[in-house]
């Protein structure tokens, strides 16, 4: 049973708001008091979605959750944007694939990098997704 | 605007500007540092002129009409200058409020005894003030976005600079996050610098970068390659333990490009391929 704690939406419309959307989680993540390796794999893998939202959907919004559950804590990231939605979730989460023209590492690799990863896609509805980090 | 208020403020323009002086003067957000009493006298005498004259020709308490322009103008042009020379919001705000309750004074004292008519006067200097305090802040915002939109600008101009460390060698070090405009200032900078300098070896310090995801290492890649076609070896240096992890989870392949931890090994590379040797001389160094 996952109990969240706090709520705090961050919304993400231009290039420079992705800075302002990891010193949030940096905060959060320091108040928690993450480790650094994993305080840098969840702000790196939360970037790799922020940017996507920019550059397919146009901007979104990223909730910054601190969630517990037993003696755990950790963060929960929820970004939902209401961009085109991604036709085939399975060839998305595979290594060097992109419609853009990018190293097609963002969404497989920022899965690698959280302990839980869920996405979810509508075509012309949107994209929602959410990841989560244990402090250990 | 009735005949009773405006006669009475004209009459009392110096009781209001002596009572407004001593109210800002007696004030503990007082600037002496940021203002002179002189300068402050000038510019309090001048809204203060403009508004009485304002009052006592405009028929209507209507801001939006151009008899107000003037008016709004010299505010404007005030709180605009206190953004710039570092002035609170309290303090300008303060400017605005101090004059509101020296006018309110100066009524209060000219129209004792009739209660009503006091009433109803001080009510239209209460909502005609209030909308130029609003005025206030919007430009003294404005003011402040100006000033930030300007640091903006410098931050991006210093923070590429690109240093030749030997001849031959040279360091970029990089601060901040590594976006699209950003690497286009840094490549440019850099193969400029590669021709102008004939440098062979360039090395690239993201010790200043707080994260390294797909994007900034594609950018970092790209910069290599660039490099690489203008005959000069690139060398990537900064990566933090945690950064490594952190790229090799992303399944990013940098085995192409040579990295080191530091800048001091990146060097100690570079002096390498150049066949330049850094030893210990055994000659005493002259003292001064």
């Amino acid at each position: 049973m996952i109990i969240s704690l706090t709520k705090d939406p961050v919304t993400i419309q231009k290039e420079q708001d992705v800075v302002l959307f990891r010193n949030r989680l940096k905060e959060v993540a320091v108040k928690i008091k993450m480790g650094l390796l994993n305080q840098t794999r969840l702000i790196t893998a939360s970037s790799e979605i922020v940017r996507n939202m920019l550059r397919y959907a146009d901007g979104g919004v990223g909730l910054i959750e601190i969630v517990s559950r037993g003696r755990d804590n950790g963060i929960r990231l929820t970004f939902t944007d209401k961009g085109p939605g991604i036709a085939d979730l399975t060839l998305a989460m595979r290594d060097g694939y992109s419609t853009g023209k990018s190293l097609g590492l963002g969404l497989p690799g920022s899965k690698r990098l959280v302990d839980e990863f869920d996405i979810k896609s509508k075509l012309g509805e949107g994209t929602i997704v959410m990841m989560l980090k244990w402090t250990k | 605007m009735s005949t009773t208020l405006y006669k009475v403020l004209q009459k009392k323009k110096k009781n209001i500007l002596e009572y407004w002086m001593s109210l800002q003067l007696s004030d503990d957000g007082l600037r002496e540092d940021l203002i002179t009493n002189e300068d402050l006298r000038v510019q309090s005498e001048e809204l203060v002129n403009a508004l009485i004259a304002n009052l006592s020709e405009a028929s209507s308490l209507d801001l939006q009409a151009e008899s107000w322009d003037p008016v709004i103008e010299i505010l404007g042009g005030i709180s605009i200058t206190r953004a710039r020379q570092g002035f609170s919001p309290r303090e300008t705000g303060n400017f605005i409020f101090t004059l509101k309750e020296s006018i309110l004074q100066v009524l209060n004292e000219e129209i004792k005894g009739q209660p009503e008519v006091l009433f109803e006067e001080s009510r239209k200097i209460n909502r005609l003030m209030d909308n130029l305090s609003v005025i206030t802040f919007e430009t003294f915002i404005k003011g402040r976005e100006e000033v930030i939109l300007r640091q903006t600008d410098e931050i991006s101009e210093i923070s590429t600079p690109v240093i030749r460390v030997w001849d031959g060698i040279l360091a970029l070090p990089i601060i901040g996050t590594l976006d699209s405009s950003r690497t286009q200032v840094v490549m440019e900078s850099l193969l400029q610098e590669i021709v102008e300098t004939g440098s062979g070896i360039a090395i690239l310090d993201i010790s200043g970068v707080p994260a390294v995801d797909s994007l900034v290492a594609q950018h970092l890649i790209k910069t290599v390659s660039a490099t690489r076609l203008m005959g000069a070896e690139c060398i990537i240096s900064g990566i933090r333990p945690e950064i490594a992890q952190t790229v090799v989870h992303l399944g990013i392949d940098l085995s192409n490009i040579i990295t080191k931890a530091s800048l001091a090994s990146a060097l100690a590379y570079a002096f390498r391929t150049l066949r330049l040797e850094v030893r210990k001389s055994n000659i005493v160094a002259p003292k001064n």
